[in-house]
């Protein structure tokens, strides 16, 4: 078959585009957030104390790290499964979020006595922690991937490491309104494993459905 | 032709092809597929592949720029995005040979500059995924493609409506895809 059969028959299936790809990642995202939202508030529940605590810099400084990964990482898995787009910057703003979670550790280190460190680092629900983020994070991961589908990354194995990386941090955002471990040191320790577990899910999921 | 103007007439019939418009989707790929078998051609050789499988990619990243397109934005160049899809692909066929997983990129601007290259040959790689295709997704694709039927023709020939038929070959243009990849026995 010559080329020109090739096209008569792309022709043949042109469609209009209802959705551009990154338009329907987005949507998806929301989706698979907004699911991730109802789990937390119907089977995980909100931290009882969440309006008294509403105004604590540990608090904030666990919002802006993991929505600072979301954002970057978003970003980035965008980038990865466009062809042709310039991923580099975001893949530098990936480093944001730990960035801000060491200035949260650097000023619980000079506002807290040493002593409590171990008790602050070990927190009272860390199995809860590696256990319910990546409950949360499976919703957003599975739209994610699905979306995916429709892009073309180069790398799949990389596209849905990071996707997985989104989805650790919408689901780590979320949990946040439930854990009431607020140590950066906790934080640090605890969501960083529960996020990676997703990462390395979302890395194994890609190699082996976003071939394209 | 002007690069910046080729590229830019490339993204006009484009854009008006993800509104639906089929004669300048037509226009977009017989435009497109000379100087994609160029570039392809020059780059197999580099890279160690047989300049026979030149083809093969050549169709293979057709597939993809049909199916991927939702991922080129309008505002966007559209030379990167089409240089990084046949990229991909090449990447691809030489790991299916066996070698190293890395291939040169060549600029979009080497592949506007590089003279056409029209089909000299027939190649029978896109034809035996057709015929791996089987059954009635076969006869639909031929009808189409090689008897050049339209989707109407072809939908009274194989009894089924036009809807049906258009479900039918974009699935199996998926599988085509799938089947140049190795996915499918």
């Amino acid at each position: 078959m010559k080329s020109d059969a090739l096209i008569d028959l792309l022709v043949a299936d042109l469609a209009p585009l209802r959705l551009r790809f990154r338009a329907r990642l987005r949507l998806e995202l929301a989706c698979g957030g907004f699911l991730a939202a109802l789990i937390l508030l119907t089977a995980i529940r909100l931290r009882p104390d969440l309006g008294a605590q509403i105004a604590s810099p540990r608090l904030w400084l666990k919002f802006a790290t993991t929505l600072t990964l979301s954002m970057a990482s978003l970003g980035l898995v965008l980038r990865l499964a466009t062809p042709g787009a310039e991923a580099r910057p975001w893949l530098w703003a990936l480093f944001l979020a730990p960035l801000v979670l060491s200035f949260g550790l650097l000023a619980e280190a000079m506002a807290t006595p040493a002593a409590s460190w171990p008790a602050r680092l070990i927190g009272h629900n860390a199995p809860y922690c590696v256990t319910l983020i990546p409950l949360l994070s499976a919703a957003p991961l599975a739209c994610l991937l699905h979306a995916l589908r429709q892009g073309a990354p180069g790398n799949p194995g990389r596209a849905g490491a990071v996707a997985g990386l989104l989805a650790g941090g919408v689901g780590a955002t979320l949990y946040a309104l439930h854990c009431t471990d607020d140590s950066p040191f906790f934080v640090a320790a605890w969501y960083s494993l529960a996020i990676a577990i997703v990462t390395l899910i979302g890395s194994a999921a890609g190699r082996r459905w976003l071939r394209w | 032709m002007g690069l910046a103007r080729a590229e830019a007439e490339w993204e006009a019939l484009m854009r008006q092809a993800t509104a639906g418009d089929g004669a300048a989707y037509r226009r977009f790929l017989a435009a497109l597929t000379p100087v994609l078998r160029a570039v392809v051609r020059r780059n197999c050789g580099r890279v160690g592949l047989d300049p026979g499988e030149a083809e093969d990619v050549v169709q293979e990243t057709l597939l993809a720029i049909h199916l991927k397109r939702a991922t080129w934005e309008p505002e966007r160049p559209i030379g990167p995005w089409i240089m990084t899809i046949a990229r991909n692909k090449l990447i691809d066929a030489r790991r299916r040979r066996g070698k190293a997983a890395t291939a040169p990129i060549e600029e979009f601007i080497d592949m506007l500059s590089a003279p056409g290259v029209d089909d000299d040959h027939d190649r029978l790689d896109l034809d035996r995924m057709i015929a791996r295709l089987g059954g009635r997704d076969q006869s639909l694709v031929r009808a189409l493609a090689i008897e050049g039927r339209s989707v109407k023709e072809t939908a009274a020939i194989l009894n089924m409506t036009e809807g049906a038929v258009r479900v039918a070959l974009h699935r199996a243009i998926k599988r085509l895809a799938a089947l140049f990849r190795g996915e499918e026995s």
